[in-house]
């Protein structure tokens, strides 16, 4: 069984299934917002967790001397995941603007009132 | 007469038969509309009613149990997997044994992690910056208020008559710079790099800021140095890549002067220091700015 | 030695999915965002034991510095710390306060 032995990975999936309920469930958008940086979290971990071998170092390899490339550990993953992270940030400062935005023009965050505003909007145009 | 399609507005403009004095009979319309208004709106009560009584029984219970079948089918997956820390994954293949094996000697970094997303994969790299760019021109379109609109008392509010944030800043705001400085220009030869230590400088002057008063801060770091670094620094980025995409190329004849050094001198490594000097100041700059926007509607 | 390293990396990773759940579960929205900061400092150990430093230096200044403050700013500019509740069943959102007008 490989579930067993994968507890990064069957967190990861854990951690995607909530975040991505809280995105869709959940009516609140700020609570949308933080849903979807637990998904990002969620796939990061699991992309993480393929590059991670045991008993082998960080990919900091000695100045001089002979390097063995199987002593280290797998460095393409962190690289994503380094950008990803700062990435994440960008976007969730965007929606929270746009949730600014969204709030001085309809006083709630409800997602489905704002919904209904808008519809009543349209047709009474 | 808003109710028409676009298409078939489109083609009266374009025969010249539409005219802008339509809203003469907007008052029919209104009529027109205040019935129906009135109907849509009991239907709208009916609708939310119906939306309360689902929502207080069966809503959250319903998406706790779509949560719970989600993970279950995920975790199966996870069976399939290959083995958590073995061997024999198949993301350990010849690219990795590359980047690790090989990549101090043609880089110049010791740090593999900095070789690799500065010098092999660094047009990746540049794509990133630019979205850390774009995000903030983003932010700034959606959220500035000119300088003539006073801030209304209920919207403005300072943490810098707080003593616990005062006290507590003041001590560790020079320590968290200096550290984010350590962490920038030792990218290349201990963990960290251009994205952490940026993001840890970014806090640092969020932190300065939130002590000081934004006032103070506004007058030390204004909004055209701030201009000024990114656009420095991200074409800084696009001339030395492109210059070394150029020389790369080995049929071409032409040599580049950029060489590795010795691995794990600060001074080595090429072009990655001054890439990720570039790529630090452009995460600081979008940091402190996403707050001042977020906090003063502004830059300066 | 393994043993209590393993031991500790259950932990971690028991402790995240209780903040996940805790942030999903919670009525305010700031309470769900301080347990939502509590989760990336987790995180970042989680990174350290995943033999990944630059990951932990960056997703602590990240996840649990900018990313709260903003958050934080984001709600009290809106007046919401507090009176929100998440899923506004029961929330009164206040009509005094003006927050409009461009």
């Amino acid at each position: 069984m490989n579930l067993l032995i994968n507890y990064e990975a069957v967190t990861s999936m854990v951690l995607f299934a909530i975040g991505f309920t809280m995105l869709v469930f959940s009516r609140n958008i700020m609570k949308k917002i933080l849903g979807l940086n637990i998904v990002d979290t969620g796939v990061y971990l699991f992309l993480a967790s393929m590059g991670y071998i045991e008993g082998k170092l960080t990919p900091i390899v000695p100045a001089t001397g002979e390097v063995n490339a199987l002593d280290y550990i797998n460095p393409i993953p962190q690289g994503l995941v380094l950008t990803g992270i700062v990435v994440s940030v960008s976007f969730s400062a965007l929606m929270l603007a746009l949730t600014v935005r969204l709030y001085k023009k309809y006083r709630t965050l409800n997602l489905d009132k704002i919904y209904e505003m808008c519809r009543k909007e349209d047709e009474q145009k | 007469m808003k109710n028409k399609k676009f298409s078939s507005l489109l083609k009266e403009w374009y025969e010249g038969n539409l005219s802008f004095d339509e809203r003469m009979d907007s008052d029919i319309h209104k009529k027109e509309t205040a019935e129906t208004e009135e109907k849509e709106i009991r239907l709208v009560k009916d609708v939310e009613k119906a939306e309360k009584e689902l929502t207080s029984k069966g809503y959250k219970f319903f998406s706790v149990i779509f949560c719970v079948i989600l993970a279950l089918i995920l975790i199966l997956t996870v069976n399939f997997m290959p083995l958590f820390a073995d061997d024999s994954t198949p993301t350990a293949n010849e690219v990795y044994e590359h980047y690790v094996g090989e990549g101090r000697d043609q880089t110049g970094a010791v740090n593999t992690v900095a070789g690799m997303i500065l010098d092999y994969r660094a047009f990746d790299t540049l794509g990133e910056s630019f979205v850390l760019f774009t995000a903030t021109c983003a932010v700034l379109l959606l959220l500035e208020q000119s300088k003539k609109q006073k801030v209304k008392e209920k919207e403005s509010f300072t943490f810098s008559n707080d003593p616990i944030v005062c006290t507590i800043v003041k001590i560790i705001t020079p320590i968290i710079i200096v550290f984010g400085v350590y962490v920038l220009f030792n990218g290349h030869i201990s963990p960290g790099g251009g994205f952490s230590g940026g993001s840890v400088l970014g806090a640092g002057f969020i932190l300065f800021a939130m002590a000081y008063g934004e006032d103070n801060a506004a007058k030390i770091i204004t909004p055209k140095i701030i201009r000024v670094i990114t656009i420095c620094s991200l074409s800084f980025y696009c001339l030395a890549k492109s210059y070394s995409f150029f020389t790369g190329n080995e049929f071409n004849g032409i040599h580049s002067i950029i060489t590795p050094g010795t691995p794990g001198d600060i001074v080595s490594g090429g072009l990655i220091l001054p890439l990720n000097i570039a790529v630090g100041l452009v995460v600081c700059c979008t940091m402190y700015s996403f707050y001042m926007v977020f906090k003063r509607g502004r830059l300066d | 030695m393994e043993d209590i390293i393993t031991v500790f990396r259950l932990l971690l990773l028991i402790s995240l999915v209780v903040c996940a759940i805790a942030t999903a579960l919670s009525k305010r929205v700031m309470t769900a965002l301080i347990i939502f900061t509590s989760y990336s400092i987790v995180m970042s150990v989680v990174w350290l034991l995943l033999r990944s430093p630059d990951l932990a230096i960056t997703e602590a200044a990240v996840g649990a510095g900018v990313n709260g403050v903003l958050f934080f700013i984001t709600l009290r500019k809106l007046h919401l710390i507090d009176k929100d509740y998440a899923d506004d069943e029961e929330g009164k959102i206040d009509e005094g306060v003006n927050v409009n007008e461009e």
